[in-house]
């Protein structure tokens, strides 16, 4: 498998009113070619923050990208210039935000919106463009779409929206699709109907996928590997199969256990983390879940584990090794 | 009908319907969203009914239509032998401390610039129960009911966080004693790890307060954990209604179906294996519902009947009602 894109220690920073949040600490991660990688975590635990400084997309002030490297494509893209990075934005690598009415432009018609990124990337005339852009608009599934060209964004439904907004993502055919929780808006069963569509396109397209998410249900259905964040950091990151057999940190493991199946009755009640999410101020000098984790030792309390393989590319930041209860070497 | 001890609330052909106007001053009604359209059921006492559907499908309308806080086109809405429908506003307004609510947005439904303290201890003062001593009492052993730090009384909500704040909403839910309370969508506004602090909290507060609740919910997994029985709404409709472990295990409406097998399993193994129904489309307006089955647009089952004529809603087996023609 080659790797497609190549994340590095990446930090950024917000200079806020009460100090210098520190919103990505450290995260490294890769894609593999036409992979699917799930990013979890709870709001504001940086996953969305993570994507946004990859693709430059912080804004600056308050925000700043302080260190690390995203290798794609053998570039840098944290190197790459205003104009270079704006090539791979919207053609390389695109992207799909959670809510489709707010990321379109409510002026103009969808067709207008969706040959700008063909004629500013492809080069194309503004016949080819409207041509290519209905035949997308086809393979999402949007019905009459050489008429749903001139309409306008609040004419269609939230999962239609949602469709077009794929279907703007790939018109330039990308290599990597971010899709920043594309279905939390969603109903369940027009969540079905994208996830779906998203999957059908993945096969046909060969797309590689980054899938951020808080809903550990869609990721189990839709990623090859999924890395878990909490508190800035990423703290576990293995295939699918084997975060949701064997979830080796204290967090996953609660955030597993505290959710209810629709598929069994739980006679019992549900396993709760107590405590919330920190706000880190600065880099902490001990474990940032330390606070909520029953599993805590002396060392958690003195040194922030960093991320260590345990299995076969399987990864997790915790001194404890939670099956026997002791510290890990 | 009779009304056994065991029913707290009884539900009978409730309607609700929001007019559609034309015009500035001389408003004329052009047509009406048909938000809830003729639902009937029962909420015995100490149970949690579990009440789910889509977005604009008409469950907060139910809840809300319930508790008179909207009146009802009509209907009968009868708790604890009274029908509220038809009670004058000095009589609802004692009614209402037994039956309470819980918001969904922890931040909304707190104003920002009483302390949690007060606003806890209001709805004493209104009702004129307490004097202030007694509602400071009472509010201190809410705030210890629910988990929260009694000294926190004096700061405002700002200071909290979600799962905190819907704490606070609890307390408030529960400082006049009430019998039934709905909650509406009480946890999809927080975090996952915070959701099942709170749905524990109202598992606990149920036993030990012998409440009973109206659940509010989209999401199917949770309803499942917390229900005894659980109603499926569409289009203003109830669709089906059985006992928890019957409708999740044999769902006879094909929308429960395709409800059902549309949410995801958080787990890998059990992902592979299910088949999904994928509803085509999307939900028809509820200013022109389809003629018939309501549904019938987005069924795979649909026939001439559907078209021609509306689904009774009827008891299929004991306790389990369903509105569809396809169901023996």
């Amino acid at each position: 498998m080659t790797k497609l894109l190549d994340v590095k220690n990446l930090k950024t920073h917000f200079n806020m009113r009460g100090g210098i949040v520190h919103a990505v600490n450290g995260v490294s991660f890769h894609l593999n070619e036409g992979e699917t990688l799930g990013i979890v975590g709870e709001s504001g635990c940086g996953k969305s923050v993570t994507m946004m400084s990859m693709l430059r997309l912080i804004k600056s002030p308050p925000g700043k990208v302080v260190d690390g490297q995203a290798i794609f494509n053998n570039q840098d893209l944290l190197k790459m210039t205003n104009e270079e990075i704006r090539k791979v934005r919207g053609s390389r690598i695109s992207m799909i935000f959670q809510d489709p009415m707010t990321s379109f432009n409510p002026v103009l018609t969808i067709g207008r919106q969706m040959t700008e990124s063909l004629e500013e990337h492809m080069g194309m005339s503004n016949k080819e463009a409207s041509d290519r852009a209905i035949k997308m608009l086809s393979m999402v599934g949007i019905p009459n779409a050489n008429e749903r060209m001139n309409n306008y964004p609040h004419q269609f439904s939230g999962g239609m929206r949602q469709r077009v907004m794929i279907a703007m993502a790939l018109t330039c055919n990308p290599q990597i699709l971010i899709a920043d929780e594309p279905t939390t808006a969603l109903d369940v069963t027009i969540q079905a109907q994208i996830i779906e569509l998203v999957k059908r396109l993945r096969d046909s397209l060969g797309m590689a996928i980054i899938w951020i998410t808080h809903d550990l249900g869609i990721i189990a259905g839709l990623a090859d590997r999924v890395a878990v964040m909490y508190a800035s950091y990423i703290i576990e990151e293995a295939p699918v199969k084997e975060l949701y057999r064997h979830p080796s940190h204290p967090y996953s493991m609660g955030l597993l256990k505290s959710l209810p199946r629709v598929d069994q009755t739980s006679g019992h009640r549900l396993a709760s983390i107590e405590g919330l999410p920190p706000i880190l101020y600065k880099e902490p000098r001990f474990c940032p879940f330390s606070p909520r984790c029953v599993y805590k030792t002396e060392r958690c309390l003195a040194e922030n584990p960093g991320l260590q393989t345990i299995s076969q590319g399987h990864q997790v930041a915790c001194w404890v090794d939670v099956n026997t209860g002791k510290e890990r070497k | 009908m009779t009304l056994s001890d065991n029913v707290l609330l009884h539900v009978d052909k409730l309607v609700k319907h929001f007019p559609i106007t034309r015009g500035i001053i001389f408003q004329k009604q052009i047509g009406s969203v048909r938000a809830v359209d003729g639902i009937s059921f029962d909420i015995y006492r100490g149970e949690t009914l579990g009440l789910v559907g889509e977005s604009g499908c008409g469950k907060t309308t139910t809840g809300r239509a319930i508790l008179q806080l909207q009146k009802p086109t009509s209907g009968r809405v009868i708790f604890e032998g009274i029908d509220l429908v038809s009670l004058e506003p000095k009589e609802l307004r004692k009614m209402r401390r037994k039956m309470q609510m819980i918001f969904q947005d922890p931040y909304a439904s707190l104003n920002p610039r009483m302390t949690i303290g007060e606003i806890i201890g209001e709805p004493l003062r209104l009702h004129g129960l307490a004097n202030r001593k007694e509602s400071d009492e009472k509010v201190v052993e809410l705030l210890k009911l629910v988990g929260l730090n009694p000294s926190y009384a004096n700061r405002y909500p700002h200071e909290f966080s979600g799962g905190q704040r819907q704490r606070v909403g609890i307390a408030r839910s529960l400082s006049l004693n009430p019998s039934l309370i709905v909650c509406d969508e009480p946890i999809s506004a927080l975090d996952v790890s915070v959701q099942a602090q709170v749905v524990n909290l109202l598992e606990d507060l149920q036993e030990k307060l012998g409440l009973t609740y109206l659940f509010i919910a989209h999401d199917l997994s949770m309803v499942r954990h917390i229900s005894t029985r659980v109603a499926v709404m569409y289009l203003g409709w109830i669709v089906e209604l059985a006992g928890r472990d019957e409708l999740y295990t044999h769902p006879l409406h094909p929308y429960t179906q395709a409800l059902l097998s549309a949410v995801p399993i958080p787990d890998p193994y059990a992902e592979e294996l299910r088949k999904r129904i994928i509803l085509e489309g999307d939900v028809p307006s509820p200013i022109n519902p389809p003629s018939g089955c309501r549904f019938r647009t987005r069924c795979g089952l649909a026939s001439d009947i559907c078209t021609d004529k509306v689904p009774e809603y009827r008891e299929v087996s004991t306790g389990h009602f369903v509105a569809c023609h396809m169901v023996a």
